[in-house]
């Protein structure tokens, strides 16, 4: 492996750390059943402990309000459910809102509900990808069941004002939650300051083991399980513990609360270097999303007259690894929604990549992709129909 | 699918004419060309432009331009190796099957990608005939039928979709009559239909 290989994809996941590797690997040994009462049982259960304390220490939330699941997208259909039994169960407060941006596991859970007759709102955002807040407070009313709205994008990086909207829903009486995933370990997240209700969470977004993560729920929500057959997380969530996983985590958000403060700074830095140094080197660029209310680590770019899956690929062949919203590298024809949904122009979607940082990226990383990236849009633009 | 994956996203044929392009049109390239034909769209992520020279009623040169993805770019390509050196008829007929099987085949989901390349080259060719004044003596061959109860071919949904004759399914039933049997071809239509509007852009 003579090549360089800059993994700028951290968005998509995170490589772990090896702190968390040998955190996984020492509690690969602990065989015992979290729920038994038995010894091998109970050194299980002390170490799940001590993740769940790690976790909720990580998001200013309290360790008795964590619900351990395989992820995010397990957490955000969970939230959905125990509003949809709500309203089955008869509640006159019947309609959800949510954004038009929200990561898939929601798009397609509101996709999914509405179908059943579910009434349910998405949100306009505005040309950054933030929420138009004069729509959505025309949208809260005493109908209102949940509020659902991201707190980072994790396409563009924009941010959400997530506090904001979490007040006025309450004050028509609505339940909140936010998908956080994008934003734990990059951003400081209060849960408390944020003041919502739910918040989910997954592990492989900062440095920890994929197929585990969480929904953090408030003491007094209401609360219904997705998964039944257990007594595990208060009857909340059925299945035996993912010991090793939940400790790589807990280990993951100890790292993450550490080093927030530098890393934050350091993603913002690398990511300003490489804006300004595609600007500087690439004509007729356009950088999406919003630059004051964004992640650290995330730069979205579209590059008119070169197509989005061509560039990745050019790139990989350089050993430089980002993703795109193009609509040929997603498997279907329509090119990133979250795009679309703020206005790009389509042909801008297809046209756009994006890189994110993450705490193994250094300056050499910005300079290598600014010394590949110019030539790769050179040549697919002279390729390209005219 | 997992195998390929892990190696590449693509065969090494397609890997290879996605790095090197073969006959693209250089910037500073003059090529009269005697067809020129353009389909697809920026908007919808993929437009090819093919320019021909005809000698002798043989393709004696070719250049094309794709704004796509590597399989767009790459079947291009093959098609540009492929088509230069055949007879204006033997052009006419070549299909993305083909295409697609000297690339050593494409993942599913991108042979979508691969049908504008001899869509552009055919449109260079129907180009090329009327700018000579002739008739086209290839589109009735090609022509498959697709309702057999009203006898509706691919080659007139095409010229209706094309000239904006039909916008929607329901005028272009008006005009055809298509699925108004059996009704067995309606799937088979409203994917034509759908295919050639993307194509086409309209």
């Amino acid at each position: 492996m003579e090549q360089h290989t800059i993994y700028l994809d951290n968005n998509a996941t995170t490589a772990m750390h090896e702190d968390v590797i040998e955190a996984i690997h020492q509690a690969n040994m602990l065989y015992g059943n979290a729920s038994s009462m038995h010894m091998a049982g109970r050194q299980a259960a002390l170490a799940i402990e001590q993740g769940r304390q790690s976790l909720a220490s990580l998001i200013d939330a309290e360790p008795s309000w964590v619900v351990f699941t395989s992820g995010a997208s397990e957490a955000n259909n969970t939230v959905f459910n125990i509003f949809k039994e709500r309203i089955d169960l008869g509640s006159k407060r019947n309609r959800m809102v949510t954004t038009t941006i929200e990561h898939p596991s929601i798009i397609e859970t509101v996709k999914y509900l509405k179908q059943h007759g579910y009434k349910v709102d998405e949100c306009p955002v505005d040309h950054t990808g933030r929420v138009n807040m004069d729509a959505m407070k025309s949208l809260l009313g005493e109908d209102v069941a949940l509020v659902s709205v991201m707190l980072g994008n994790n396409e563009i990086g924009t941010i959400q004002p997530v506090a904001e909207i979490a007040e006025l829903a309450h004050r028509v009486g609505a339940y909140v939650h936010t998908d956080a995933t994008q934003a734990i370990g990059k951003i400081p997240v209060s849960m408390k300051a944020l003041g919502v209700d739910y918040l989910s969470l997954s592990s492989h977004k900062f440095y920890g083991p994929k197929g585990v993560g969480a929904l953090v729920v408030k003491a007094k929500a209401p609360y219904t399980p997705l998964v039944h057959g257990g007594h595990q997380e208060g009857g909340k969530r059925a299945g035996t513990y993912n010991t090793a996983s939940i400790v790589g985590m807990g280990v993951a958000a100890s790292i993450a609360q550490r080093d927030q403060k530098q890393e934050q700074m350091k993603l913002w830095k690398l990511r300003e270097m490489l804006r300004v140094g595609i600007l500087e080197r690439i004509s007729n660029v356009v950088v999406n999303g919003n630059q004051e209310h964004c992640l650290p680590g995330t730069l979205d770019v579209s590059f008119p007259h070169a197509e989005g899956e061509s560039i990745l690929l050019y790139l990989d062949m350089e050993g430089i690894m980002v993703s795109t919203g193009s609509a040929c590298a997603s498997g279907s024809l329509e090119p990133s929604y979250v795009l679309l949904a703020s206005g790009v122009d389509i042909e801008l979607a297809h046209g756009s990549i994006r890189f994110s940082f993450g705490r193994y990226n250094t300056e050499q990383d910005v300079a290598y992709v600014l010394e590949k990236l110019p030539p790769i849009i050179k040549r697919l633009r002279e390729m390209s129909t005219r | 699918m997992t195998n390929f994956m892990s190696q590449w996203v693509y065969t090494p044929v397609v890997k290879d004419h996605f790095m090197n392009p073969r006959n693209t049109l250089k910037e500073d390239e003059q090529f009269d060309a005697d067809g020129i034909g353009n389909v697809g769209s920026l908007a919808c992520g993929d437009q090819m432009e093919v320019l021909i020279k005809v000698e002798d009623d043989k393709i004696a040169d070719l250049r094309w331009l794709t704004y796509g993805c590597a399989s767009a770019i790459a079947s291009t390509s093959m098609m540009s190796e492929m088509a230069i050196g055949l007879t204006l008829e033997q052009a006419y007929h070549l299909t993305p099957a083909a295409i697609t099987e000297a690339l050593g085949g494409l993942p599913e989901h991108k042979f979508h990608c691969s049908v504008l390349g001899d869509k552009a080259l055919r449109a260079a060719i129907d180009d090329y005939l009327v700018k000579q004044g002739r008739d086209n003596p290839f589109k009735k061959h090609i022509a498959k039928t697709i309702c057999e109860c009203k006898n509706v071919t691919d080659v007139q949904i095409e010229d209706l979709v094309k000239t904006g004759q039909a916008k929607t399914l329901e005028q272009l039933q008006e005009i055809t009559e298509y699925g108004t049997v059996c009704g067995k071809c309606k799937q088979a239509v409203s994917e034509l239909f759908d295919e050639y509007k993307h194509i086409y852009n309209v």
